[in-house]
């Protein structure tokens, strides 16, 4: 049997780590696939390349890829998502000036706290005539919709009272250097870049606004996945195996060494294993702090495309985009994520696989059993930092309640 | 119309212009990639912008072009998507296309295309200055393999050629390669006698 091959487009962050340790530790050639990559520096060309044939499958912004769906900016191509690669492991960094100003410590920030700090800072830069200014990797980015959700949540109105860039990843540190932005919300290593090079000071992990948050995605074109159905499901195999190997502390080190190769993130690997070990270090020359869950890869079924993980990012497009909620909308964009080929893929290998395809979002304090069909799932505390819960039946009535 | 052009390679962009301008097209504005992309786009004005795919500022400018029309600004550009096999054919070639809304597609096609036979001449002039640059280099690698072997084996010029094609040919191998294997065992021993 020949190996299915896939072309696979992704940009230099460690949450493109499970497609390229597939392929470089042989869990894609365990499962008769053969993985090629295709590097490239803005998520515009990820995406134009996904759409074109370029490639076969992107690790992808999920937002964009349900934008992409919904036909935002451009005329729709439907695309699926048959699996998350991960929960989390982005930051906001500010720039040491701003660090200083709204007293930031040598530990991680507290959401509440460091919020009214900022609202004190926003309003007289504001009043200045130099509204703070923030970088965000792509306005249909989970980076964009977690700033904004704690901003707006702390009183702070983005647009209003700071600004929101686009600064894409490789350039988001170079962009706090040089005093363009106040602060970056972006993926690691990039925060941990900023830190090292003493321009930037972690003030929070993206996990801090919400416990649990969806971040990159596979996507795949509908039409290559109806064609392709089996070799996809067994490219999914390998990203699980992947994934299960990824978590292991043992594997850190080497997982970190390869992917700072230059084909890769050409990166400091120790930069790299901060982040997979859940190790910041949130100011220049500082000791990393731990903060379990920092990136989130594996346990808890984190790979499962939930419907209302999609449901929520459509929410969040809706309140920042100024369009009306559409019910038929919300239904395209919860349809881009594929549970259903998650669980034929597999279907057999003991992985917990959730009854359910859709949750409440941000309902949970503490571990709970959830319901599955195979495998035993538990589903840890989920919450976001103001304690709202997302039904994804009732996105109207989220938004009406939203500040 | 106006089209403005943006490119890393400022030869590329100087390729395109010339063709753009051959075909009556000499409304252009040639961004310069070191300076601020988003506020000469914005100066400019275009009703046509071309891109390389693989430029850093992409995610920037898609992103202020969304910026206009939710503001309704005068600069809400779109991808190009007037032809699906056009546009194909631009992202194969390596340019990405932005039209003002309400462009017609008879007006941006012809645009299009030059870019795209632009994009692909210049990826050819490319490989073949490429391919010269090699073949210059593997010349320069033949002329020292075939030094090595006249000093070393006492013979002339056209003996050690000879040399180096029979090896080549019985291993099917370039006359190059044998030749580079020389070069570097030559460095690496040498000096062993």
């Amino acid at each position: 049997m020949s190996a299915e091959r896939f072309r696979i487009g992704f940009l230099p962050l460690v949450d493109a780590a499970l497609p390229i340790l597939a392929h470089e530790l042989g869990f894609a050639a365990r499962e008769g696939v053969e993985i090629e990559f295709i590097r490239d520096m803005t998520w515009a060309t990820v995406r134009d390349r996904l759409l074109y044939g370029h490639t076969d499958a992107a690790h992808m912004i999920a937002p964009l890829a349900i934008a992409t769906a919904l036909g935002r900016d451009r005329p729709a191509v439907p695309l699926a998502v048959p699996f998350v690669l991960g929960l989390n492991g982005n930051a906001v960094t500010f720039s040491t000036a701003l660090a200083a100003e709204v007293g930031l410590g040598d530990g991680l920030g507290d959401p509440e706290a460091l919020g009214a700090a900022l609202r004190e800072a926003a309003a007289a830069r504001k009043a200045a005539g130099r509204p703070l200014r923030f970088g965000v990797v792509h306005r249909y980015s989970s980076h964009n919709y977690m700033l904004r959700y704690w901003l707006a949540g702390v009183g702070i109105r983005p647009d209003d009272d700071v600004e929101i860039a686009v600064t894409s990843p490789p350039f988001a540190a170079d962009a706090l250097a040089a005093g363009e932005v106040d602060g970056i919300c972006v993926g690691e290593p990039w925060n941990a870049i900023a830190v090292d090079r003493g321009v930037g000071h972690i003030a929070l992990a993206t996990a801090q606004i919400w416990r649990r948050g969806v971040e990159k995605v596979l996507a795949v074109r509908s039409d290559v996945i109806e064609a392709r159905r089996d070799a996809v499901e067994a490219l999914l195999r390998a990203l699980h195996a992947a994934a299960a190997h990824f978590v292991e502390p043992a594997s850190a080190a080497e997982s970190a060494a390869i992917l700072a190769r230059p084909a890769y993130l050409d990166a400091p690997p120790d930069a790299i294993e901060r982040a997979i070990t859940d190790r910041i270090r949130v100011v220049p020359g500082g000791a990393p702090v731990a903060y379990p869950d920092f990136m989130f890869q594996y346990r808890e079924a984190a790979n499962f495309p939930w419907r209302s993980q999609a449901a929520w990012l459509y929410s969040q497009m809706v309140r920042w985009d100024n369009v009306a909620f559409s019910p038929a909308d919300a239904a395209t964009a919860a349809e881009v994520f594929r549970p259903d080929i998650y669980r034929t893929a597999l279907a057999g290998s003991g992985a917990p696989l959730p009854g359910a395809s859709s949750k409440l979002e941000g309902g949970l304090d503490a571990p709970i059993g959830a319901g599955s069909t195979q495998g035993r799932l538990l589903l840890g505390a989920d919450r976001f930092f103001d304690r709202r819960a997302f039904d994804p039946e009732d996105i109207a009535g989220y938004l009406a309640g939203l500040p | 119309m106006r089209i403005a052009i943006i490119d890393t390679s400022t030869t590329r962009a100087a390729i395109i212009s010339d063709g753009l301008r051959e075909a009556g097209l000499d409304d252009l504005i040639l961004i310069d990639p070191e300076g601020p992309i988003v506020a000469q786009v914005e100066a400019a004005r275009p009703e046509v912008v071309l891109i390389n795919l693989e430029n850093p500022s992409r995610d920037l400018l898609e992103d202020f072009f969304a910026m206009s029309r939710a503001l309704a600004r005068p600069i809400a550009m779109f991808v190009d998507q007037s032809d699906a096999e056009a546009t194909g054919a631009a992202i194969d070639a390596g340019v990405s296309a932005y039209v003002v809304d309400g462009l017609s597609k008879q007006r941006i096609k012809p645009v299009v295309d030059l870019a795209v036979r632009r994009f692909q001449a210049f990826s050819r002039l490319q490989r073949e200055l490429d391919e010269a640059k090699n073949a210059l280099a593997e010349r320069g690698t033949i002329d020292r393999a075939k030094a090595i072997l006249m000093k070393r084996r006492g013979i002339d010029e056209p003996a050690a050629y000879a040399l180096l094609r029979g090896q080549a040919m019985r291993t099917n191998r370039r006359i190059a390669e044998i030749a580079e294997a020389i070069v570097t065992s030559d460095a690496l021993l040498g000096d062993m006698e």
